[in-house]
Order: structure tokens, then sequence, then C-alpha cells
């Protein structure tokens, strides 16, 4: 399944903070058949440091997406059966406006002139999207991790406009855990001379900064099991080096992926997205509990956990179906056994598949 | 009574459905289009029938993960806990039948379950293996063992069974709890058994509400 990025550009957001945002392009790709009724619609959101391309093949690029082993002909996502849509989020670097983006006023990317997003400001340019595309109701919005949160997002937002809500390996608000992981990476990259308060494009990206942050972001995607089972205490050469390049497998593993991910993320992106996750919790300015804030939604949910994953623990999935059993929301809930930690709901995905499979089934069933 | 359930009167009597007999009983009990609860509800195969059959909400409760997986995919709306915590979330009355299959027996505090189905919902279903039936009385007589009938099949070690009680057992604790016993059937094999129930059900099926 070959595929192109699409484009579309609005006129103007308006922000949380307070700033208009004008214009506002945003990339996203779709897979499969929109049916006559416009019913079969489902949304993926995309993790931290994901982009449109969730499935299939890229033309530009020849890369398979970060969801494909999900969303495609037969599987989870049935694109033969679904229409499946995927959008980069506000404040991203994959053609969806960032602080990378040029600043129609100046004629230069914003950088840290970019006003400062949320996930409910991702949500409302989601939104958009979705009404361009003649979309009234969507059959389901889904995501993992920080996709997770912009589908509880909707649930609350719009709560016409969607009939199930998969979060996936989530969070309603940001633990003081995941806050502080995230300020570590900030903290790296703006620590990076060559950040030079943000201004660095046409120059030398900080490029030791932003791959500190990821690394410290991947510890966080794994689990010690996996871990041990990965990399164990593996060395890369015979013996000690007895100096501080690189000895152990897993030293090896962190510095690669850090290395790659400077190739494809911009650094100030990084800076805002980490925050609108940060700023993140569904109830606040809203309700004054989480089942308050949920107490709109009619949508019937399926709420997945991995066991391993301690960066985004059940406990916080179980917080969210709590809140809606207590207000007597259509609610299914497993943890799903897993060794991946919080990459489980990217890679080890055979049993996340049934479940979504099922799920989806008779929601279509019960909506068309 | 069944003007009490919303069944029609003339329905004909399920003998068997997915090859249980408890489950046809409840598919009997259960008016159309109601909500209802089933606690241990398993892989969600009489939710799903329910759903199919009689157009009900059905939400379940189970804590085997890999039933709920199954459960999940068969597209019944499950949630994975324990039953006796479980029902603490959800509010007063949200349910018309709180169901709870062959499991009471099992449950660490029966008392507590009991109660908490019956706030949460405006009626409970409650189906249990009677451990007054002849066949266990005399194995246990007989043997002097923790008896093991077809009924209760395990070794006292490996049994999921944790309270042994029986018909009168909880029709005592209805008396005692004030709570209406709207129904009472009872099963042996294929049959349903009128005289001496307490030595002859092999199950036991009461309707309560409060």
């Amino acid at each position: 399944m070959t595929v192109r990025t699409q484009f579309v550009t609005f006129d103007r957001i308006a922000l949380d903070c307070g700033v208009t945002l004008s214009p506002v392009d945003v990339a996203y790709e779709t897979y499969g058949e929109l049916n006559a009724a416009r019913s079969n619609a489902i949304l993926i959101l995309h993790a931290f440091s994901g982009d449109a391309h969730a499935a299939g093949v890229s033309a530009e690029t020849g890369k398979t997406g970060w969801w494909d082993n999900m969303i495609g002909p037969g599987k989870a996502f049935d694109t033969d059966k679904y229409f499946v849509i995927c959008s980069n989020v506000l404040g991203g670097c994959m053609g969806t406006t960032g602080p990378s983006s040029i600043n129609p006023e100046t004629g230069c990317p914003y950088a840290m002139s970019f006003p400062v997003i949320t996930i409910s400001d991702m949500v409302r340019l989601q939104k958009m999207l979705v009404d361009h595309l003649g979309i009234t109701r969507l059959l389901a919005v889904a995501g993992g991790s920080m996709g997770g949160m912009q589908a509880l997002e909707w649930a609350v937002a719009y709560p016409q406009a969607v009939a199930s809500v998969l979060p996936i390996a989530t969070t309603a608000r940001h633990s003081a855990q995941q806050i502080a992981f995230n300020e570590v990476g900030r903290q790296a990259i703006m620590a990076d001379p060559d950040w030079n308060g943000g201004n660095y494009y046409g120059k030398k990206p900080p490029a030791r900064g932003l791959a500190v942050a990821r690394m410290v972001g991947h510890i966080t995607y794994m689990s010690d099991d996996s871990m041990r089972e990965k990399f164990g205490r593996r060395l890369r050469n015979d013996g000690f080096s007895f100096n501080f390049e690189i000895d152990f497998e897993v030293e090896s593993y962190l510095r690669y992926r850090g290395a790659q991910f400077v190739d494809r993320f911009d650094a100030n992106s990084y800076l805002y997205i980490t925050k609108a996750m940060d700023y993140f919790d569904l109830a606040y300015g809203r309700a004054p509990t989480l089942a308050a804030a949920l107490e709109r939604t009619n949508a019937r949910f399926l709420v997945l956990s991995f066991t391993s994953d301690w960066l985004y623990p059940s406990y916080q999935s179980l917080e969210i179906v709590s809140a809606l059993r207590s207000r007597n929301k259509d609610v299914a809930y497993c943890e799903l056994p897993s060794n991946y930690g919080h990459d489980a709901f990217l890679v080890d995905v055979a049993e996340e598949s049934e479940l979504i499979r099922g799920f989806l089934a008779s929601t279509y069933k019960e909506n068309t | 009574m069944a003007a009490l359930t919303g069944a029609p009167s003339h329905t004909s009597f399920v003998p068997s459905v997915l090859g249980r007999r408890d489950f046809a009983i409840i598919g009997e009990i259960v008016a159309p289009g109601s909500r209802v609860l089933d606690l241990g509800c398993g892989e969600g195969e009489l939710l799903a029938w329910l759903a199919a059959n009689k157009r009900v909400q059905a939400r379940g409760v189970e804590i085997s993960g890999a039933k709920v997986q199954r459960a999940i995919a068969r597209g019944v709306s499950v949630y994975q806990g324990d039953i006796d915590q479980g029902l603490a979330d959800y509010p007063d009355h949200a349910f018309d039948y709180v169901i709870l299959s062959q499991t009471l027996q099992e449950t660490r505090h029966p008392l507590r379950v009991l109660r908490e189905m019956l706030r949460v919902g405006r009626r409970a279903i409650v189906a249990f293996p009677n451990f007054g039936h002849w066949r266990v009385r005399l194995a246990h007589l007989f043997t002097g063992r923790a008896p093991k009938t077809a009924l209760f099949p395990h070794d006292w070690f490996d049994s999921p069974n944790i309270h042994f009680l029986t018909v009168r057992d909880f029709e005592d604790l209805a008396n005692r709890e004030a709570w209406k016993i709207e129904r009472r059937i009872f099963l042996s094999g294929r049959r349903t058994v009128r005289l001496a129930p307490n030595l002859f059900a092999e199950v036991a099926v009461f309707l309560i509400a409060n």
C-alpha cells in the first residue's frame, strides 16, 4: 500500500494560551474508503514523536508507517472496512505547523516565538481537519500514549462527534514522574549551546542535547525486563575499553537511537510537544473531578494498558476506567501482559489487535 | 411471576443456552432491552447471547485477563477486575439486573457482594451449586472426606469454592436481609426440581430484589 501525505491549510486557529495562529497547515494521510453514509471513519492519533504516516509505504520516503502492524487490510484497523485518518499534531515538525515553520509575519521560522500549545489545541485542529473531510461523527478515535490523551480530549471536547474512544497506554493527567522525565529532556536540549535560545535554523542544530533527550525517552519506553533481554551486560567488543567510548550494547543502542532521532526531529518541537503533554489534565479547568469531566461523553470506551509499562502505568488507565464506571459509561478495560514496557502498544500487537478488531466490529454494528 | 420480569408468560422454556441450563433460565428472566451486569462473566458468552437475543446493554466484570480479552474481542464491554471490590465504582441502580452465575461460592465476601449487587442493580440473579444435594451429603457421610461429586469435582486443596452454601442457607440469608425472592428455579441436570429442592436441586437460581 503506497500512500502520500496530503496537506490542507486553515486560515486560523485560536489557541488555549490566547494567541491566534494564522495560517495553519495540517499534514495528514488517509487509508481505505469513506463509505456513503460517512459512518466508517476512524481517527488515529500519534504519540509524541510520531507523524501522519501511520500505515503503508510512503511514496515520498519509502518508509513504512509507525503503526503499519495495526492499520491495513485485514488488520486491527481494517482498511477494507474503515476509512482511517492520521494527521501530524500541531507543534510538530512533520508537515503540520510548528516552531520550525515559517512565520509569515517575519519570513523566519517561529522558533521560540511559536505560541505554547496544549493537547486540546491539537485536538481542535484535528476537528477542523475532520470537518474539512466532511465527517460529522467518527466511528472511533484511537491512540497510544500522547495519542491516548488526544483520544480522551476528543471524547470530552466533541462528545457528539465520536462513537467510540480507544485510549491506550495513557493517562488522563500527566504525573509528576512523567513531567520530570520531560523536563530532563527539555533541559538537555536547552543546555546545548547550539540550541541558542531556539534560533538554530539554518545553523548547527542542538544535536547533542536532543540526542540525550531521546536517550532518556527511550529508557522510559522500555522495561527492565526488555532491556535485560535485549542487551543484558553484553559488550560491544571483547573486554572493557577502559575509556568512555562505548563498552556496552545498551550504550551503543541509545547513542544510535539518539543520533537517528536528530535527523528526523526538531528540538523546538520537542520542547513544545512535551510541554503540551505536561499541561494535560482532562479535568483541569473543566470540572472538579475526572468523573465529572467525563459526564458529557456517551461514547463506548476501550481502555488498554500493559503490565510492564512503568511510564504510563496501569493505575492511570484504571483511574480513567473508574471515573467512567462511576458515571455508568460503557467501558471495557484490559491490562495486557507484555514485557515491552511502554513500547508494547507499538510492538506487541497480537492481543491488542484482537481486542481492537472485536471492539470496532461491535461498535460499527451498533452505529450503522 | 412472569409479569414481574416483563417476560411474556407464554414464552416456551428455553431448555439450554450455549449448553447451560442456568444461562437459559437467566435468558428467560432478563427483560428485553434492560441493562445487565454479569459478574465473573468469563468470556462473555452469556452477555453476547443476551445482547444478540434480548438487545440488553451488556457489561461484565472478569478477573482473568485471557477471558477478558476474548470477551472484548467478542464485542462485549468487560472490565478486568475483582468482583469482591469491582462494584464500588458504579452508582446506585446503574443496572436492571446484576448476574452472579456459579461464582457466589468462590467470592471472598459473599454477603458484601450480594449487597453490592442489590445496590448497583434493581434486581440480582444468583445461580449457585447446591451443597445440600443428597449426593453431596452422602459423599460427605460415607467417605468422611470433603465431598467430591460431579457438581463439586475438585480436591479440597485446589477447589475454587471457598463457601459451601445450600438452598436453605441462601433463603435464610434472604430472609435475614429482607430481600424479596421474586423467582426461584431449581435444576437437576436438564430437569426442573419442584419437590424438596434442598435435597434434589443441583443448581439453584434466585431472582432477588431489595
